[in-house]
């Protein structure tokens, strides 16, 4: 019997008694995203089940012309001209992202007590664009400081993104960012559930975002890493598990979700996408940038023990794989330590829009939601030569696969310094 | 510059800075704030964008000079008085 069967086992009273109360349990309600290949999820999620890329040709400052996943939303849905300069860009997507999901919530907003209402996203990395704007900016004009944009504080405080939400929504309550690397998608959702359990807030905006593709930075550090993709097709550039693959796409982009206790769900009819249940966060402190798969595994068993759940009970792992060499490696040992002759199947979502970096975790998550209406498992597409050093029985290679029923989604995001997160989720059932 | 052309230069400069506004009916007598949305954020651009644009430095103890279009041009044309329009 289901644990959230109308009528539970013995077994259920058990699991329901020694872990959570009804108001622990944490739903996402509402979901707003701009991916490469989608600006809502219906488009994102068609894209995925149709192997269409988002990766394009891009210019970035002083480079060669790059690869990038680049979005196309627009920006003046729900800000002003002027919002919009005056911002950044990390702060449009997330207030595009942030009314999408309120909108698609349900929620009356108007009667939604706005000191109530947290806000947690999750970057990679932020104010790394306006600095190279700023400097470039100074540098036309002899390195004359007098010319350093009085907004460039403003728009490079770590809060800024989260910050913007609440300018354009109204909201009192608190927000953050959380810096996670690109663990950060994940860490905004279990920031959001931490913080309905404590009574913080009763309404999470909640997700992760990116503008990183903005900053020539990041392509020239990856560069300089050996880790940046090339392919003369954009759309077949980001290989993760492939031996042709030579690094990783960078994408900007923003998955962001209205989450509730869901006994508030439940009292005001909500749609329930999903139930959160399990978590986990760890460090490797093992290197700044080489992936330690045996932390990984760890915070993948975590996440379970917290789920109360086996391995084989997850239908689906969506995988963090970026397309680097010991990135794949390292997470395809971890995945075959916990998943090993289960039958879960794995995929892939950065294959098809890159690497989204902060948005990374929570989009990834969010294009898989779908199946627990549709019962398919989008792909890993690009996957031409797999490479044996990354042999996962069950990737979904190349074309979707039906599961036919879909109820539990393991959504892995692993970041630079060591930094490993895992949400479990489950398909809601009244 | 002439008056009419430092006018013109202003009213580019408010144009993008408050590219939600219309500009058609801007009376040249009244305050910006009176008659647009301006904050303190969007009077430092103006002067932000004539120290780019034009290389002319207004000191702080002079920012009430820019209260208006008629008063702002008024300041600025002996100063812009040397200055092409391209700036």
């Amino acid at each position: 019997m289901s644990r959230y069967s109308a009528q539970p086992s013995a077994a259920d009273l058990l699991w329901k008694k020694n872990t959570l109360a009804l108001d622990d349990r944490i739903v996402i309600t509402g979901i707003g995203l701009a991916s490469p290949n989608g600006n809502n999820l219906a488009e994102f999620r068609q894209n995925l089940l149709d192997g269409k890329s988002g990766v394009v040709d891009y210019e970035t400052r002083y480079m060669p012309p790059v690869l990038a996943g680049v979005c196309n939303f627009d920006e003046l849905r729900y800000q002003k001209r002027k919002e919009v300069r005056r911002g950044t860009r990390a702060g449009s997507i997330a207030v595009y992202c942030s009314n999408e999901a309120v909108v698609d919530s349900g929620l009356d907003w108007n009667s939604v007590e706005k000191n109530r209402v947290g806000v947690y996203l999750g970057i990679t990395e932020h104010g790394n664009v306006e600095t190279e704007n700023e400097i470039y900016e100074i540098s036309q004009f002899g390195y004359d400081t007098k010319v350093w944009s009085h907004h460039h504080n403003p728009r490079t405080v770590a809060n800024n993104p989260a910050g913007e939400v609440t300018l354009s929504l109204g909201v009192t309550g608190p927000h953050l960012t959380i810096g996670a690397a690109c663990a950060a998608g994940n860490a905004g959702f279990i920031q959001a559930l931490q913080m309905l359990r404590l009574g913080e807030c009763d309404v999470a905006i909640a997700g992760g975002v990116s503008e990183s593709i903005h900053t020539f930075g990041i392509f020239a550090s990856f560069q300089s890493q050996g880790a940046l993709a090339t392919h003369e097709d954009p759309a077949r550039a980001s290989r993760p598990f492939d031996t042709q693959r030579n690094g990783i796409v960078v994408a900007e982009g923003g998955g962001i979700c209205t989450v509730e206790r869901l006994t508030d769900a439940l009292a005001r009819g909500a749609k329930i996408y999903a139930e959160i249940i399990g978590h986990a966060m760890n460090s490797d402190a093992s290197d700044f940038v080489l992936p330690n798969s045996t932390r990984q595994a760890e915070c993948v068993h975590l996440a379970l023990s917290r789920a109360g759940i086996s391995a084989n009970d997850v239908d689906i792992v969506s995988s963090h794989a970026t397309a680097t060499e010991q990135g794949d490696i390292e997470e395809a040992k971890a995945l075959k330590a916990v998943f090993d002759g289960t039958r879960t199947a794995i995929n892939n979502t950065k294959s098809f829009i890159g690497h989204a970096m902060g948005a990374a975790g929570a989009l990834e998550l969010l294009g898989n939601l779908p199946s627990f209406d549709d019962g398919i498992a989008h792909a890993t597409i690009n996957l031409e030569n797999p490479d044996s050093r990354c042999a996962l029985p069950n990737l979904v290679a190349n074309e979707p696969r039906n599961l036919g029923e879909v109820n539990c989604i393991l959504n892995n995001s692993f970041g630079m310094l060591g930094i490993n997160s895992v949400v479990i989720v489950k398909k809601y059932e009244s | 510059m002439t008056g009419v052309e430092i006018r013109q230069a202003v009213l580019e400069i408010l144009e993008r800075i408050a590219p939600d506004e219309d500009l058609s009916n801007l009376d040249d007598a009244i305050a910006f704030r009176d008659q647009m949305e301006l904050d303190s954020m969007d009077f430092l651009d103006i002067v932000m964008e004539l120290r780019k644009g034009y290389r002319v430095q207004i000191p702080e103890e002079d920012y009430h000079n820019l209260n208006s279009m008629q008063s702002t041009v008024e300041y600025l044309t002996p100063k812009l008085k040397d200055v092409p329009v391209a700036g």
